[in-house]
C-alpha cells in the first residue's frame, strides 16, 4: 500500500544541506513547548474548574488536576499563562513570516474535505507523504491555532475584567467569557485526543516533530528566503 | 472459614522452594531500591511528595511577578462596569473560610475601627463617625477567585476619602486590614485610592446584614472576591508586606480584575 514516491527518495539523492526539513528547528522546539504548558495549562484548569463547575455534577477527579489543591491550579495556571502566549506569539509571527502557515495549512478546498472525511470513513487515510497535510488536517490545525488565540482572549477577559471590560461586553459578559474559556478547552482536548491518536498511529509523524523530518524538494518547499 | 479466592488445587510447594532466594532477593533490592528513592524523594521535596518545594518556591517567584505585572496593568482611572439597582442580588452571597452559621456577630455599638502605621491621626473611629463621611453607592460585580459572580450594591465612605481624611501617607504601599473573623487582607495603595473602593456599611440601601460584614466592610470593585475582608476592626498604611489569609495558603496577592 505505502508508496515511497513521496520526499525521501527524491530527496535523498540531492546534497544533505540542500532542503528545509519538513519541520525546522524552530517548530520543532515550539511545538514541544506548547505540547507541555497545554498540558500545564488544561490540567490545572481542571483544578481550577473544580471549585466551582459549569456543568452540574461534572468534576475532573484528583488524578487529572495539576494542584492539590486551587490555590495551586491556579499558581500553575498563572506561571503556564506566559509560556503559552509567549510561545504562540513567536510561533504565529513565525508561521506568518516564513510562510509556513500558508505553504502548510492553504489552500482548503471544500470538494478535497468532503473526500478525505468519505475516505477516513472507509479507512482510506492517506499518509505515504507525510510533507502535504489533507484538507481535514489543513483544518483542524486552523482550528486549534484558532482556539489556542481564542483561549488567550478569553482567558485574559476573565482574569481582568474590569481592566479589558470591553472585551468582556464583547464576550457577552463575564459568565459567557468563563463557559467560552472553557468551550475552547474541549476543543483543544479534542484536537489533542485526535492528533495524538494519529501520530501513534503514523509513528513517522511523531519522528519528524523530534528529529525534524523529510527533507522537502524545492518546489514543496515554501518559496524565497529559506537558507535551509 | 476457607477463603472463596483460594483455588481449590494449591501449587506445588517445591515451585516456591525452588524460587525462594530468587524472591528474597528481588523483594530486598525492591525494598532498599524503593526506600532510597522515597527518601531522596522526600529530601528534595521537604515534606510535600505532592508539591515539590522547588516547584512551589519557582511558582511562587512567578505568582510575585505576576503582582508586579497586575500592578502595571492596573489603570487607576478605570471604572468596573456598573448595574441598575433593579439587579442587585438580595441577600447577597455569603462566603468565608468557614460555614454561614459560625459567623459570630459584632456589636456596632460598642465596635471601633482602630488606626495604625503611617497615619497622621491614629484616633479609633465610631461607626457614627464613619458614617457621617460622605456616602458613596455603586452597584457592581462581585467575582470569586473560584469562579461565580453576582451583582451586589454597596453604600460607604471612599476608603479614598477616609485615607485623606485622617492623613495617611498615601505614597506608602500597602493597606492592611485586621477582622472580627480573624482573616487579615492587605491591598495595593492605588487600589485603595480607587474610587470604586469602599468601607461599606450598607447593601442594598439597607444596613448591611451580620453575614456580610456588619458594622462594616471593605468593599472594591478591582479585587477578586477574596480581597474584600468583612468586619474590619483595624486599618494599617505600611511599606512592609502584610501579607493575607488565603494569600499565606498559596494564592496570589494582587488578585486585581
Amino acid at each position: 500500500m505505502t508508496q515511497l514516491t513521496g520526499g525521501i527518495p527524491i530527496v535523498s539523492r540531492r546534497p544533505i544541506r540542500a532542503g528545509r526539513r519538513l519541520h525546522p528547528v524552530p517548530v520543532r522546539i515550539m511545538h514541544w513547548v506548547n505540547a507541555v504548558v497545554m498540558l500545564v495549562m488544561i490540567t490545572s484548569g481542571w483544578g481550577i474548574y473544580d471549585d466551582d463547575v459549569i456543568i452540574r455534577g461534572f468534576h475532573f477527579g484528583q488524578f487529572w488536576r495539576l494542584g492539590d489543591w486551587a490555590a495551586w491550579s491556579l499558581n500553575w495556571h498563572f506561571a503556564g499563562m506566559w509560556f503559552l502566549a509567549i510561545n504562540g506569539l513567536i510561533y504565529l509571527i513565525y508561521g506568518f513570516a516564513t510562510g509556513r502557515f500558508r505553504d502548510k495549512l492553504l489552500p482548503i478546498r471544500p470538494a478535497d474535505l468532503v473526500q478525505t472525511v468519505v475516505d477516513t470513513l472507509h479507512f482510506k487515510i492517506a499518509h505515504d507523504d507525510i510533507t502535504v497535510y489533507n484538507a481535514v488536517q489543513k483544518s483542524l490545525y486552523i482550528v486549534v491555532i484558532l482556539a489556542g488565540i481564542g483561549q488567550v482572549v478569553t482567558g485574559l477577559a476573565i482574569w481582568k475584567p474590569v481592566q479589558f471590560s470591553g472585551l468582556v461586553s464583547l464576550l457577552g459578559g463575564f459568565q459567557t467569557a468563563r463557559v467560552l474559556h472553557f468551550v475552547g478547552m474541549t476543543v483543544i482536548v479534542g484536537f489533542l485526543i485526535v492528533h495524538v491518536a494519529l501520530a501513534l498511529l503514523v509513528p513517522r509523524t511523531l519522528w519528524a516533530m523530534v528529529a525534524g523530518g523529510p527533507r522537502l524538494t524545492p518546489h514543496t518547499a515554501p518559496d524565497g528566503n529559506h537558507p535551509g | 472459614m476457607k477463603s472463596q479466592f483460594r483455588p481449590d488445587d494449591v501449587v506445588d510447594a517445591w515451585v516456591l522452594d525452588d524460587h525462594r532466594p530468587l524472591i528474597r532477593s528481588l523483594e530486598r533490592r525492591g525494598l532498599i531500591r524503593g526506600g532510597l528513592s522515597l527518601g531522596i524523594l522526600v529530601m528534595l521535596t521537604g515534606c510535600d511528595v505532592k508539591r515539590p518545594a522547588s516547584v512551589e518556591a519557582a511558582l511562587l517567584a512567578i505568582s510575585r511577578f505576576n503582582d508586579d505585572m497586575q500592578a502595571l496593568l492596573f489603570n487607576p482611572d478605570k471604572l468596573a462596569p456598573t448595574y441598575p439597582a433593579s439587579m442587585i442580588l438580595r441577600p447577597p452571597k455569603f462566603n468565608a473560610y468557614y460555614d454561614v452559621i459560625d459567623v459570630k456577630p459584632v456589636n456596632g455599638a460598642t465596635w471601633r475601627l482602630e488606626l495604625s502605621g503611617l497615619i497622621a491621626d491614629k484616633r479609633p473611629w465610631t461607626l457614627q463617625e464613619l458614617q457621617a463621611m460622605p456616602q458613596t453607592s455603586i452597584v457592581i460585580k462581585h467575582i470569586c477567585v473560584e469562579g461565580w459572580s453576582y451583582i451586589g450594591g454597596w453604600t460607604g465612605v471612599q476608603l479614598r476619602t477616609f485615607l485623606e481624611h485622617v492623613g495617611a501617607d498615601l505614597h506608602a504601599k500597602y493597606v492592611a486590614f485586621k477582622t472580627a473573623d480573624n482573616y487579615p487582607s492587605s491591598i495595593d495603595m492605588a487600589s485603595a485610592l480607587h474610587p470604586q473602593t469602599l468601607l461599606a456599611t450598607e447593601y442594598g440601601g439597607q444596613t448591611m446584614a451580620d453575614p456580610f460584614g456588619y458594622p462594616v466592610r471593605l468593599r472594591t470593585a478591582v479585587k477578586l472576591g477574596y480581597k474584600n475582608p468583612k468586619w474590619v476592626t483595624a486599618i494599617e498604611v505600611t511599606n512592609k508586606y502584610p501579607g493575607g489569609y488565603w494569600e499565606s495558603r498559596g494564592f496570589p496577592w494582587f488578585a486585581g480584575l
